[in-house]
């Protein structure tokens, strides 16, 4: 509920990682996430990473919205 | 911005719009609980997508409204000690406790700092070794873990000058309160993204187990919440009642177990006190008694006064979803953003304050 | 570049109270910032400056608070300049002089001082207008936050010249000359317990040569405007309450850095509501955008304009926007001051 955005991980120095996001950076918490790695797009909350965003999943829900706006133009 | 504009493609919405549409066969009301969703339906202008018959109504998920005056009072006289140093997400500083808020007790002289993460608290605390660093623990259990983490950080490093002053609540007991009243009918309901991406969609079971009202979890951009209504009427069309996950790339049935288990080690549920709501039992978290010497409650004599509430305030009403900003004779006339009377006008996540900022109801 | 400051027995590299006090230290402190900002008005040192600017003045003051007083991008000092230039620059005035006034906490790094006046110097030098009054006072420690800044600007006003925030007409084209929210973040990217790294900078410049440009292209210009604190949805909003009219905008055709967007939703803030220091919004007769437009591209700070909407009759004082959904929304003014929120 409270506001939390997608970050890429960019580097992790033991439980601190520096994050980014459009070309702003900022330093995030990993004590929540610690299985979080570089590379990962994770849910930054209040400084915290609060989970690993799954990035498979983004696709598939993108591309079930494509399909249904196709499906209405169909028809 | 990777992973948010994605989610805000025009092109992307009407499949889902036409959906909704075709779903829909009766009159319904859904709920989103969440202050972060009420925003993003209003920013958006998601009410303008949807058919009339179905309503969208505020719950009590704004944790900065649902804080008690007599909570707000208490870190109103915390700020006023001497010593002290009060960090507060900005949210909690403008919002009028019984007497003052902490804008106010800042102004008359108190040390109160907005900041955007508890690592910024810890970092004043070690910054200003004379003071002690109270930091106020709103929020639900998105924050309440990062609240814990700062906790057993302060701890790893002895840190002797940090403190929390724990107003954290927990949202199933409520919205278990909230349908127990039998106040609102609903047919639905939105469920808070970032609470679930930590508890998981389990927790919301009971209430499409109990209550029969379909349950789905939503993300906060607009093709989310489109995504979410759509899933929610589809539901209602078969004749269901489940919980399924629609903001899927950040919320599981399990949630982060991580998280939870910093949260259960340094918080324990203890009742507390909602504003419209009064007393819910094991709705809120209190520091366990080993991690004793971080709680403020504990450490400093402090009186807070006695507890008063405005007339005339509906917040609590708006809170339980009974009544809608324009139904509270304040709203607009003697309460607005420049001068609230209660929180849910103050707060950035406030149904009134919504409704005034982004005016819904005229706009066509 | 370097001050050059005459040494006393007793050399401080911080401001202290003697050097408000008026004796010998104020007038080497003086001395110094008259070696900066010479001109042969200001060399004479007299009480007042005489000048004779001639046909119609426009006149303002204003004050500069801004923390911290360095910020990519700026500083306290450009920020004066730029802005007494740029409130000249919105009635159509030409900027020619300006007063400097400063209050001075006890203990600011003289090197501090010297950076600020140093960026004064560039600034007016590069924007063509001279500092031709200035008053120095120092006051005890915790009184004042670093420096405080007070300016007071003199311009003449072209014959004809009728822009206003009172003359926006239904029909107007709203035509904005950048990207929106620069300056605000990157100020606050510097402040503690806000801590988040970007390259982006203050957007902080002076507009008085891109307003010529825009005048020079149309004599139908009725309302400029530069939406400093609170943001261009603030602006707006001042507009269509002096004007009367009401203002339909479209997010699509807003220009804002991707870095801007990202810190936003970091912040919890909304890029309508962020300052801007370099930044002008203009109400124009709809058949003169364009020439006007290619005009401004042609200019530094005109680079990236773009048409952001339009002036309407209906619901006179209210601001709307379309957003990229294809729903409409209302632009409020902002209340309080944009705390980031986390919730």
């Amino acid at each position: 509920m409270c506001l939390a955005i997608p970050v890429r991980i960019i580097s992790i120095n033991g439980t601190e990682a520096e994050v980014e996001i459009g070309g702003v950076t900022r330093k995030a918490s990993l004590m929540l996430t610690p299985e979080a790695r570089v590379g990962n797009y994770v849910l930054l909350h209040a400084g915290y990473a609060i989970n690993i965003v799954d990035q498979a999943e983004a696709e598939e829900t993108l591309a079930i919205f494509a399909e249904m706006s196709e499906l209405m133009e169909s028809e | 911005m990777k992973l948010v504009s994605e989610f805000r493609q025009p092109e992307l919405a009407d499949g889902l719009v036409s959906s909704i549409q075709r779903h829909v066969s009766k009159e319904a009301r859904f709920m989103e609980f969440c202050g972060g969703h009420t925003v993003s339906i209003m920013k958006f202008g998601i009410r303008q997508l949807l058919p009339s018959t179905l309503t969208l109504t505020s719950g009590p998920g704004c944790p900065v409204c649902v804080t008690d005056n007599a909570d707000l009072d208490k870190a109103i006289a915390l700020a006023s000690l001497p010593d002290v140093l009060v960090a507060s997400f900005g949210d909690m500083v403008r919002v009028p406790g019984s007497r003052s808020s902490l804008q106010e007790a800042k102004a008359a002289g108190a040390d109160v700092r907005v900041v955007y993460s508890t690592l910024d608290a810890l970092s004043l605390a070690k910054e200003n070794p004379d003071k002690s660093v109270i930091f106020l623990g709103i929020g639900f259990e998105t924050t309440a873990p990062t609240v814990a983490a700062s906790i057993m950080q302060a701890e790893q490093e002895g840190l002797k000058n940090y403190y929390v002053l724990s107003l954290h609540k927990l949202c199933p007991p409520i919205i278990k309160a909230l349908l127990d009243s039998g106040e609102v009918n609903l047919q639905g309901l939105i469920c808070p993204g970032h609470v679930s991406t930590v508890i998981g969609s389990r927790p919301w079971e009971f209430i499409a187990r109990d209550y029969g009202i379909p349950c789905v979890v939503s993300g906060f951009e607009p093709l989310d919440i489109l995504q979410c209504i759509d899933m929610l009427t589809r539901q209602m069309a078969n004749g269901e009642a489940k919980v399924e996950i629609a903001y899927r790339r950040g919320v599981s049935q399990e949630g982060n177990q991580t998280a939870m288990n910093i949260m259960q080690k340094v918080f324990e549920p203890a009742p507390a006190r909602w504003r419209g709501f009064g007393e819910v039992a094991g709705s809120g978290l209190k520091l366990r008694p080993e991690f004793g010497r971080f709680d403020a409650e504990l450490n400093f004599d402090f009186d807070p006064g006695p507890t008063a509430t405005p007339k005339g305030c509906l917040c609590g009403e708006v809170l339980r979803g009974v009544k809608s900003p324009g139904d509270c004779s304040l709203f607009r006339r003697t309460c607005t953003p420049a001068n609230p009377v209660g929180p849910c006008m103050v707060s950035a996540e406030g149904t009134c304050a919504a409704y005034y900022h982004y005016g819904e109801d005229d706009v066509r | 570049m370097p001050l050059t400051i005459i040494t006393v027995k007793t050399m401080s590299d911080k401001i202290l109270l003697a050097h408000g006090s008026g004796g010998k230290l104020t007038h080497d402190v003086i001395r110094s910032f008259l070696a900066a900002l010479s001109n042969p008005v200001l060399n004479r040192l007299d009480d007042s400056a005489v000048i004779e600017p001639g046909g119609r003045l426009a006149f303002t003051t204003d004050s500069y608070v801004v923390q911290p007083i360095f910020f990519p991008g700026g500083d306290i000092g450009k920020l004066a300049v730029c802005g007494t230039i740029n409130d000249l620059a919105m009635v159509g005035a030409t900027p020619h002089y300006l007063s400097l006034a400063f209050i001075i906490e006890e203990g600011l790094p003289l090197s501090d001082l010297e950076r600020v006046v140093a960026s004064i110097k560039e600034t007016t030098a590069a924007a063509d207008v001279a500092v031709v009054t200035g008053d120095t006072k120092v006051v005890n420690r915790g009184t004042a936050d670093k420096l405080f800044i007070n300016t007071a600007g003199i311009g003449t006003v072209p014959s004809g010249a009728n822009i206003s925030g009172h003359n926006a007409r239904p029909g107007d084209v709203l035509i904005l000359n950048g990207p929106i929210g620069d300056h605000g973040i990157a100020v606050l990217s510097q402040r503690e317990g806000i801590s988040f790294a970007t390259d982006l900078k203050s957007d902080c410049a002076p507009l008085n040569g891109l307003v010529a440009e825009m005048l020079a292209a149309s004599h139908n210009i009725h309302c400029l405007r530069d939406p400093t604190r609170g943001g261009l949805a603030t602006t707006l909003n001042e507009i269509a309450g002096q004007s009367g009219v009401s203002i339909r905008i479209y997010e699509e055709k807003i220009p804002v850095r991707e870095e801007v967007s990202s810190a936003c939703e970091m912040l919890g803030l909304d890029p309508l509501y962020v300052a801007n220091e370099g930044k002008l919004v203009a109400a124009v007769a709809p058949g003169e955008a364009d020439s006007i437009m290619e005009r401004m591209k042609r200019h530094k700070y005109g680079q990236d304009a773009a048409i952001i909407g339009e002036v309407k009759e209906e619901n006179p004082g209210r601001v709307v926007m379309k957003t990229r959904l294809g729903t409409t929304r209302i632009i409020d003014m902002l209340v309080g001051e944009p705390l980031p929120r986390i919730c």
